[in-house]
């Protein structure tokens, strides 16, 4: 038990300093920038003075290393800094308005957690039934059309899918509704079904590649003594495969419905653009284009610490449920 | 209202279910007893005699459906019928298409492409036939496209279809955008622009990743566990967030140098890519530079060039080129998302993501005028029907290679 108690930690350590480390790229890349800040939030009317006058605000005029502990300080402590276009937009109206990012984005990123929650309520149990059904009818019509099926959706780009669930879902039936408006104190039901046809995007997307190595790896099993042996026994070919593959074949599975899932968070960008679904993605591109640095850097690294969250979460579960990882020989 | 019709759609779906499982019983029950206990129907599982059943039920409805009318009684266009049969139009001549490819790939050519032809599945001729076409329309786009990319015509919104009594033109077979640019030139266009730029991306991915990588392997020490952590950062940034964030920083160097967007976007995209092929190309090189072979290499005194393109890329062409297959979607779909989110390759450059994105609120007259919602779908399925091609090719490869029959 220590064990694995160790190698947990071992991961954790790892993992948060990769994030320390992409933390720093982050901001790197960021300052990279030509010219500051100061003059891309005043834009074409900066005239020197009001530019230094919004570098102390900012605290431009520190060194480079004081800025970023100063940046690390505040994302720590949830202080995500001021986002420059709500900035510009509360002076205008007169300093009323929220300006700080933390404000934006809260809201915004339970938005996409929920979208993400029901893509995976759907996604993962469908994956795993059908994959377990493609590798009982191995080299059957039925696999074959699966296979066509999932290599093609796994191939298209999101927006494709979105369009086309739209013209069928929301045009032609109007089963669904193409945009998905929430807002707070929304009913449960209501928002289920705004959230929808985003959710059935990313199912679409994601379904394909944890089926298909869902049934790769039960498939990977078959060949081994004691499915031969739980064969000749007499059982039938769905018992062998969910009593006997299935648990030797979970690591594999859990990993990439883990990796699927951190793959979610860059489909989950376009998915949100395409319905207008007001998550962190939609955020984060509407940020790239007007160059609120303070927003972008923010999402950026929310973006980052999920995806290496996952990909440990992955790394965890696989060596739990593998006896042979545990004791590294 | 909606949750009135969820329970309808919810109990349909329910009654149908056990319709086909009281059907799948009765089928096996049949088959029994018609068969005189055939072995195939004696140990057939209900689930598999359900499969059968529901797989009947699908195809009776799909031809049912096909054979509906594509207009209703009070004249309004039955949209999708007609994107139906469209559908099954489409799947019946690529398959035919794919089927007539293989063939003549069979009769005609050397003994070892014949073999090869004689071995391939269906879904591999069509991916190398898609990609053929793709080239040749790429190179030749101008001298097959109608008209200029950036030309700009009078009337704008011409609807598809080239029909004058729904708003068309046949001067413009699939009609003009919103500022009068005729979309099929631009189509075509696109095939250069897009898989172009993917290309030029996807090659210098593999010249930085790939030289690296077999460099790291050779060498090993220091620069290997340097460049290799890099990666590793590097790698945790998922590519279409961080691309988004360069391309941020980008898009305001571009405008201060006077340099394209588009040239900062290859780079960018170039860069994050070669992560990926510099893994691998290190995992491969890594199991190579253990050869006798490359010992006696070092041993004759080579330098590190003949050791890294004269000895190790030949034995490492097999998995790099499906790593290309595979990278070049990749690439492939992450320049045309960046052209759907606005940020990727700039206008006046047709382009097939920004296409989508523009022609998008077209698909919202579908219901009456179904050829509305073909131009955004075109240029989108463009995009799907390539790296769905170069897929099913590096899945024939790599099922090849393995040597797997399962």
């Amino acid at each position: 038990m220590s064990s694995i108690l160790k190698i947990i930690l071992q991961r954790l350590g790892l993992g948060l300093i990769t994030l320390f480390i992409v933390s720093i790229v982050i901001f790197v890349a960021v300052n990279l920038l030509p010219g500051d800040f100061a003059e891309a939030i005043l834009g074409q009317g900066a005239t020197p003075e009001s530019v230094a006058q919004i570098r102390r605000d900012l605290g431009l005029d520190q060194p480079l290393v004081a800025r970023y502990l100063d940046w690390l300080r505040g994302m720590l402590t949830l202080d995500l800094g001021t986002s420059f276009a709500q900035l510009n937009f509360a002076k205008a109206m007169g300093g009323a308005g929220s300006v700080t990012v933390a404000e934006q984005i809260a809201p915004r990123l339970s938005n996409t957690l929920f979208l993400a929650a029901v893509t995976a309520c759907i996604a993962v149990p469908v994956a795993v039934f059908l994959g377990v059904l493609a590798a009982l009818y191995r080299n059957t019509a039925f696999d074959k059309a699966a296979n066509l099926f999932t290599l093609s959706s796994i191939s298209s780009p999101e927006f494709f899918m979105a369009y086309v669930l739209i013209l069928f879902l929301a045009v032609l039936n109007p089963v669904f509704p193409s945009l998905s408006n929430i807002y707070e104190g929304m009913a449960f039901s209501e928002r289920l079904q705004k959230s929808m046809l985003p959710a059935l995007t990313l199912t679409l997307v994601v379904t394909a590649h944890m089926m298909r190595m869902t049934r790769a790896a039960i498939i990977n099993l078959l060949a081994s003594p004691y499915i031969e042996m739980a064969r000749l026994k007499g059982l039938s070919p769905m018992r062998v495969i969910v009593k006997h593959a299935l648990p030797n074949a979970l690591a594999p599975i859990i990993n990439v419905i883990a990796l699927n899932l951190a793959y979610l968070i860059t489909g989950v960008v376009v998915v949100e653009v395409v319905f207008v679904y007001p998550g962190i993605g939609q955020l984060f591109v509407d940020s790239v284009k007007i160059r609120d640095i303070p927003v972008v850097q923010a999402c950026c690294l929310i973006f980052a610490a999920a995806y290496i969250l996952l990909n440990l979460t992955a790394d965890i579960l696989s060596i739990i449920s593998n006896p042979r990882l545990r004791h590294p020989k | 209202m909606s949750g009135l019709f969820e329970f309808n759609a919810l109990s349909w779906l329910a009654i149908i279910l056990v319709l086909l499982f009281g059907a799948a019983f009765v089928f096996r029950r049949v088959g029994q007893t018609v068969t005189g206990n055939a072995p195939k129907f004696r140990d057939m599982p209900y689930g598999a005699a359900f499969g059968y059943v529901l797989a009947a039920a699908l195809l009776i409805f799909a031809v049912w459906y096909y054979l509906q009318p594509t207009v209703t009684d009070v004249g309004v266009p039955n949209a999708g019928v007609m994107f139906f049969r469209w559908a099954i139009h489409g799947f019946l001549i690529a398959a035919i298409a794919a089927f007539l490819f293989r063939l003549l790939g069979r009769s005609i050519g050397t003994a070892g492409s014949k073999k090869l032809f004689r071995t391939m599945p269906l879904t591999a001729s069509f991916g190398i036939l898609v990609i053929l076409i793709y080239a040749f329309v790429a190179i030749f786009a101008g001298a097959i496209a109608p008209h200029g990319q950036a030309e700009v015509f009078g009337t704008a919104n011409i609807m598809a279809g080239g029909d004058p009594a729904l708003g068309g033109d046949p001067a413009f077979p699939l009609g003009t955008d919103q500022i009068g640019r005729d979309i099929l030139s631009r189509l075509i266009y696109g095939a250069q622009n897009t898989v172009g730029i993917a290309f030029i991306t996807t090659c210098l991915a593999f010249v930085i990743g790939g030289s690296l990588g077999f460099l790291a392997a050779t060498i090993q020490g220091w620069l290997d566990e340097l460049l290799s952590r890099g990666v590793d950062v590097l790698m945790a940034i998922p590519s279409l967030i961080f691309a988004l964030l360069l391309m941020t920083i980008a898009s305001v160097w571009a405008a201060r140098l006077g340099v394209p967007l588009t040239v900062f976007m290859v780079l960018i995209i170039a860069l994050i890519d070669s992560t990926r092929v510099f893994r691998l190309a290190r995992a491969v090189g890594l199991n190579i530079v253990v050869m006798d072979y490359i010992e006696a290499a070092k041993l004759r005194g080579e330098g590190l060039g003949y050791l890294v393109f004269k000895e190790i890329l030949p034995n490492a062409m097999a998995p790099l080129l499906a790593e290309f297959g595979l990278r070049f979607c990749f690439v492939f779909l992450t320049i045309s998302s960046l052209s759907f989110l606005g940020v990727g390759i700039q206008p006046p450059l047709a382009d097939w993501g920004t296409m989508v994105r523009d022609l998008a609120p077209f698909i919202n007259f579908a219901a009456f005028a179904p050829t509305a919602a073909i131009t955004p779908l075109l240029a989108a399925g463009a995009i799907a029907l390539l790296t769905v091609a170069v897929n099913f090719v590096v899945d024939w490869m790599l099922h090849k290679s393995s040597g797997l029959k399962e």
